[in-house]
């Protein structure tokens, strides 16, 4: 709740200093994130050696999503990796962003990929970066659960005691499995231990990425709506499809008195519909306004610029202090995210599976 | 606004790449991690079970153990003053029995020396008188190898054996 109060004060100053403080590119030097000033509009079109540069601006492309990944800049030239755009229309077009025009596509002002003549956005199942992100977290993730997994396979757990990786990943896997069985009950929570696993791992890796400053982290992927409305629809359907006789009873047919029975069910099931919605808010909203906050930090040292080398100076103590600080308490917020969740999909399982006594 | 609208791409990756790892780690990840670490606590919990078993049973063999040790020292006390006694006993039992059998090996003793002795001294009789008639019969054959002195014994001895039959 703090967090979604700060992330709004703190648009409402990015606007208002992105309009009033513009700098010059070539003294902006970060000392937090090596590539977060010098970031430029990936759009093709744009002059990348514009000399005004718009923060809110620089923060919501580090924010975003883009057509491909930009790593830093070296002796003025962007390193970055190019990534395949693939659209869908009157079949399928494979092609880099660069050479956008030639296939007959633009960018609109979000700097998504529309039809150059129609203006219309096409089916667009490009490899963004965070799509790219998407795929190194998870198979990452996959390699090291199966890397783990193949230690209990290979040992005898009842003999010994986990090493290495699976030291590691046994106590975040078996607080998962606990909580599992806490919320849903004994009876058939072994069903659902993997799935709820599996959210926590993920969302814990990609918040974790989401804070590395570099590559192969730094996509904002839990700050998502897409991603997260995907993992708060996997617990929707989860608990929905697995729902038990009692707990539709409880939604269309509540035991209340007589002046409720027509309000209850559509209250119950536009609550039913509300949990994912929060799900998907929360996370979302949590792990953006980290990334805004860290931002706006680092981003403090170039609105103070003009007025002078002291300062600038004293400032940029300041936020390389408070980044510190933010990026300490991201670390918390990644986990407390992730944990709650995972924590949150258990009860609204357990809610479901619920059973006459 | 550009934030809040869920891009299509991204929800078509996501839900692809989510479904197949999630896929892959249900079927070879998770449960078997979470199985074999259910079942070690489950082993841990048995054997905590069992130690606490193990230690109460242990706790009642060592009163029972104590008990016994106890039994067994007032046992002991017992046969061995009855040893004492029984010791005591049969030494004096023994002292008497040797008296008896040393006083009656010492009766026997002096029965038989007596006996020895009277032999011995029938014995010595027998020969003394067999040497004195071996030597009276010398004695007489030398004695009677002279005329005269025949006569003069004859007569002697039977006044000689006068002299007995008056004296018996």
């Amino acid at each position: 709740m703090i967090l979604t109060l700060l992330i709004s004060l703190l648009l409402m100053q990015i606007s208002v200093g992105g309009a009033g403080n513009t700098l010059s590119s070539a003294s902006l030097r970060d000392p937090v994130r090596a590539n977060a000033p010098e970031r430029v509009s990936p759009a093709p079109e744009e002059p990348t050696s514009s000399d005004e540069i718009n923060i809110g601006e620089i923060i919501f492309e580090h924010i975003g999503d883009e057509y491909e990944w930009h790593i830093t800049e070296w002796k003025g030239k962007a390193i970055a990796i190019p990534l395949p755009c693939i659209v869908m229309e009157d079949g399928v077009h494979v092609f880099t962003a660069h050479h956008a025009a030639q296939n007959g596509y633009t960018f609109n002002e979000n700097g998504k990929l529309i039809n150059a003549t129609t203006g219309k956005r096409p089916i667009d199942l490009s490899i963004t970066k965070n799509v790219l992100a998407l795929m190194f977290s998870t198979f990452l993730l996959l390699f090291i659960v199966l890397w783990t997994a193949r230690w209990y396979r290979k040992h005898d757990a009842l003999e010994e005691a986990p090493s290495g990786l699976a030291a590691c990943m046994e106590p975040l896997i078996m607080m998962v499995h606990e909580m599992a069985r806490e919320n849903i009950g004994e009876r058939d929570y072994r069903k659902f231990s993997p799935y709820l696993c599996m959210a926590f791992l993920w969302i814990l890796f990609n918040n974790f990425l989401g804070i590395m400053p570099f590559f192969p982290g730094g996509a904002n992927l839990t700050g998502n709506i897409a991603i997260t409305l995907v993992l708060a629809l996997c617990t929707f359907f989860t608990v929905n499809l697995n729902g038990t006789k009692h707990y539709y009873k409880e939604i269309f047919a509540p035991d209340v008195p007589g002046f409720l029975k027509p309000i209850m069910p559509v209250i119950e099931v536009f609550s039913a519909f509300m949990k994912p919605v929060s799900l998907t808010i929360r996370l979302f909203a949590n792990m953006l306004a980290g990334h805004i906050m860290i931002l706006s930090m680092v981003c403090i040292i170039f609105i103070v610029a003009k007025y002078g080398p002291l300062m600038t100076g004293s400032m940029t103590v300041v936020s390389v202090l408070f980044g510190v600080f933010l990026d300490a308490l991201e670390c918390l917020v990644a986990f407390i995210q992730a944990y709650v969740f995972t924590m949150l999909s258990s009860i609204y399982i357990g809610l479901a599976r619920v059973h006459e006594e | 606004m550009n934030l809040v609208t869920p891009d299509f791409g991204l929800l078509f990756w996501m839900v692809v790449i989510f479904g197949l790892v999630f896929f892959l780690l249900a079927k070879f990840g998770f449960p078997i991690i979470t199985d074999m670490v259910d079942k070690r606590n489950a082993k841990i919990a048995q054997s905590l079970k069992d130690a606490d078993e193990i230690e109460a049973r242990m706790a009642a063999w060592k009163t029972e153990h104590a008990q016994m040790l106890e039994e067994t020292r007032r046992q002991q006390s017992a046969m061995l003053r009855e040893a004492t006694e029984t010791k005591a006993r049969i030494v004096a039992d023994a002292k008497e029995a040797a008296k008896a059998e040393a006083d009656k090996i010492l009766s026997d003793a002096k029965l038989q020396i007596a006996a020895e002795k009277e032999a011995a001294l029938r014995d010595v009789r027998k020969e003394v008188a067999l040497l004195s008639v071996q030597v009276a019969e010398k004695v007489l054959r030398h004695e009677m190898a002279k005329d005269g002195s025949q006569r003069a014994l004859m007569d002697q001895l039977v006044e000689e054996a006068q002299d007995a039959n008056i004296r018996s």
